[in-house]
C-alpha cells in the first residue's frame, strides 16, 4: 500500500470471558467502507485469529452487531465515515450486556434464552382437523404489529438498555416485543401464559421507558410501544382479578 | 425487580398524588410570600380535617411510591438479592410512613 | 470500556426522573423531622424556618421545588406513555415537562425573594 494512503486507527477488543485488552490496528481507508469491512480487513490482512460473527452482510440476519465507539450497531450497514472520529479512530468491542466468547463475538445465548422465558414463540392450539385461522391484514391487531415483526434479533436493543445492564433477570426489549407480537396473533393459544411470563420479577414492568432500544434499533422499530401495551394489558388483567401473576 | 403487583402499587400511588402534588406546589408558592413562620403554617393546618386528610393521604401514597422507586434504583445500582431488597423496600416504606404520619399529626392535631 | 448508550433525550429524561425521585426520597425524612417540631417545640421550628431568609437557602428551596415539579411533570408523561395510546411526541413531551417544572419552580423563586 502507498505510504501516504489515509489510514484508520482501530482499537479492537481482544480476549475471551472477562479478560482482555484493546489491540490497535491501522486499516487503509476505502470508499463506502463499513465497520464489517474493517473487521474483515483486519482478519484477512493483519491477524487471522480475530474472531467475529457475520452472515448476510446486508442487514437481514442480525449476526454482526458490535459496540462501535461505545454504541451498539449493526456493523454491515454502518458506514465508517458516519461513525469514525475526526482523527480517523474507531473503537470496536463485543456487544454490551452479554458474555464474551472471544474478541468481538458475544455469547447471545442469554439473549435468546430470555425469548423463551418470555414465551415469545408461537403457541399453536389447532390441529390439522381445524379450519385455517383467517388473519385479516387490515385488522387493528395485525396492523399494530406490522413494524414489530421486522425484528432481526440482532440484540442491539439488549446491548443499549441500561435496565438490562442493572437487572440480570430483565427480559429485555426484543424478547418483550416478540412476546407482544405473539400475544396479538389471532392463532395463538395460551395467551395467559404469555402475560404471566411478562409479569414476573424480570418482566415488562421493570422497563423505565428510557427508549435506548428505539434509539439504537437499526430497523427503527420501537419496542417501547410493545412494552407499554404489555404493561397496560397485564395491569388491567391484574386489576380485574384475571391473574395472580 | 418489579412484578405487576409492585408496578400497580407504584403507578396507582402516583395517580393518587397527581392532585396532591399540584395542591402542595400551589400551597408552597402561596405560603412562601412574605417568608415562612411556624405561626402562619400552623394557623392554617392546626385543627383542620382537610389538611389532615390531604397530607395524611399524601404521606401514605408517597411511602408506597418512594419505597418501590428506591427499590428499583437500589436493585439496578447495587444488584442486591430479592430477600434483602424486600426487607429494604418495607424498611423505607415503614420509615417514611411513620415519620410522615408523625409530622402530619404534629402540624394538624390541636 | 463499553460506554453505555446514553446520548439521547429520553435517556436524559429517565435519569432526571430517577435522580429527582431519589433526591426527594432522601429529603423527605428531613422534611418530616423538621415539621414534627411543631408538636414538641414550636420555637425550634421557627428557628429552622428563620434559615429560609438566607438567599442560599432560598435557592436550595427553589432546587427542591424544581425536583418535585420535574418529577411530577416527567411522571405525568410516563403515566400517559403507559396508560394512554402511544404518542410519537415523547421527546417534545419530555422537554415540555422540564419547561413546566422551570415555570413552576421559577414562580416559587420569584415569590420567595
Amino acid at each position: 500500500m502507498p505510504a501516504d494512503e489515509p489510514m484508520l486507527r482501530v482499537s479492537v477488543w481482544r480476549g475471551s470471558g472477562t479478560k482482555g485488552e484493546f489491540e490497535n490496528f491501522d486499516v487503509p481507508v476505502r470508499e463506502n467502507q463499513t465497520i464489517l469491512d474493517i473487521v474483515s480487513w483486519i482478519q484477512q490482512y493483519a491477524d487471522p485469529t480475530l474472531s467475529y460473527r457475520f452472515a448476510c452482510r446486508v442487514g437481514m440476519c442480525g449476526s454482526c452487531a458490535m459496540m462501535v465507539n461505545g454504541e451498539p450497531r449493526w456493523t454491515c450497514r454502518t458506514h465508517v465515515n458516519k461513525v469514525a472520529s475526526h482523527d480517523n479512530s474507531l473503537t470496536l468491542e463485543p456487544l454490551r450486556n452479554l458474555p464474551v466468547i472471544k474478541d468481538l463475538a458475544a455469547d447471545l445465548a442469554p439473549f435468546f434464552e430470555k425469548w423463551v422465558e418470555a414465551e415469545a414463540f408461537h403457541h399453536p392450539e389447532s390441529t390439522r382437523e381445524d379450519e385455517i385461522a383467517a388473519v385479516d391484514p387490515e385488522s387493528a391487531e395485525r396492523a399494530g404489529i406490522d413494524a414489530a415483526i421486522e425484528c432481526i434479533n440482532c440484540a442491539v436493543c439488549y446491548a443499549a438498555c441500561d435496565t438490562v445492564a442493572g437487572n440480570v433477570d430483565y427480559l429485555g426489549p426484543a424478547a418483550l416485543q416478540r412476546a407482544w407480537t405473539q400475544f396479538q396473533d389471532e392463532r395463538a393459544g395460551s395467551k395467559d401464559a404469555i402475560l404471566d411470563a411478562v409479569s414476573g420479577s424480570g418482566g415488562c414492568h421493570n422497563c423505565h421507558s428510557m427508549g435506548s432500544c428505539a434509539h439504537y434499533c437499526p430497523n427503527e422499530l420501537n419496542p417501547l410501544i410493545a412494552i407499554a401495551d404489555l404493561k397496560r394489558i397485564t395491569a388491567w388483567r391484574r386489576l380485574k382479578g384475571g391473574s395472580n401473576a | 425487580m418489579l412484578d405487576v403487583r409492585l408496578y400497580l402499587a407504584q403507578r396507582i400511588s402516583a395517580l393518587i398524588m397527581v392532585p396532591l402534588v399540584l395542591g402542595h406546589l400551589a400551597v408552597m408558592i402561596y405560603a412562601i410570600q412574605g417568608g415562612l413562620s411556624a405561626a402562619e403554617i400552623l394557623g392554617r393546618t392546626k385543627g383542620s380535617f382537610f389538611w389532615f386528610a390531604f397530607y395524611g393521604l399524601f404521606v401514605l401514597a408517597v411511602s408506597v411510591h418512594a419505597s418501590i422507586g428506591v427499590r428499583a434504583i437500589v436493585h439496578e445500582w447495587t444488584g442486591i438479592g430479592k430477600r434483602a431488597l424486600d426487607i429494604f423496600t418495607l424498611g423505607v416504606g415503614f420509615i417514611l410512613s411513620v415519620l410522615g404520619a408523625w409530622s402530619v399529626m404534629a402540624v394538624t392535631l390541636t | 470500556m463499553k460506554t453505555p448508550a446514553r446520548k439521547h433525550p429520553l435517556w436524559l429524561a429517565f435519569m432526571l426522573h430517577r435522580v429527582s425521585g431519589l433526591a426527594l426520597a432522601l429529603f423527605l425524612p428531613l422534611h418530616f423531622w423538621v415539621l414534627s417540631y411543631a408538636l414538641t417545640a414550636p420555637v425550634t421550628l421557627d428557628g429552622f424556618l428563620r434559615w429560609t431568609e438566607y438567599p442560599l437557602v432560598k435557592f436550595a428551596e427553589f432546587g427542591l421545588v424544581f425536583l418535585l415539579a420535574v418529577h411530577f411533570f416527567g411522571g405525568l408523561r410516563l403515566l400517559a406513555l403507559e396508560f394512554l395510546p402511544w404518542s410519537d411526541r415523547q421527546k417534545t413531551l419530555a422537554a415540555t415537562a422540564v419547561g413546566a417544572a422551570f415555570l413552576v419552580s421559577g414562580t416559587f423563586l420569584l415569590k420567595a425573594i
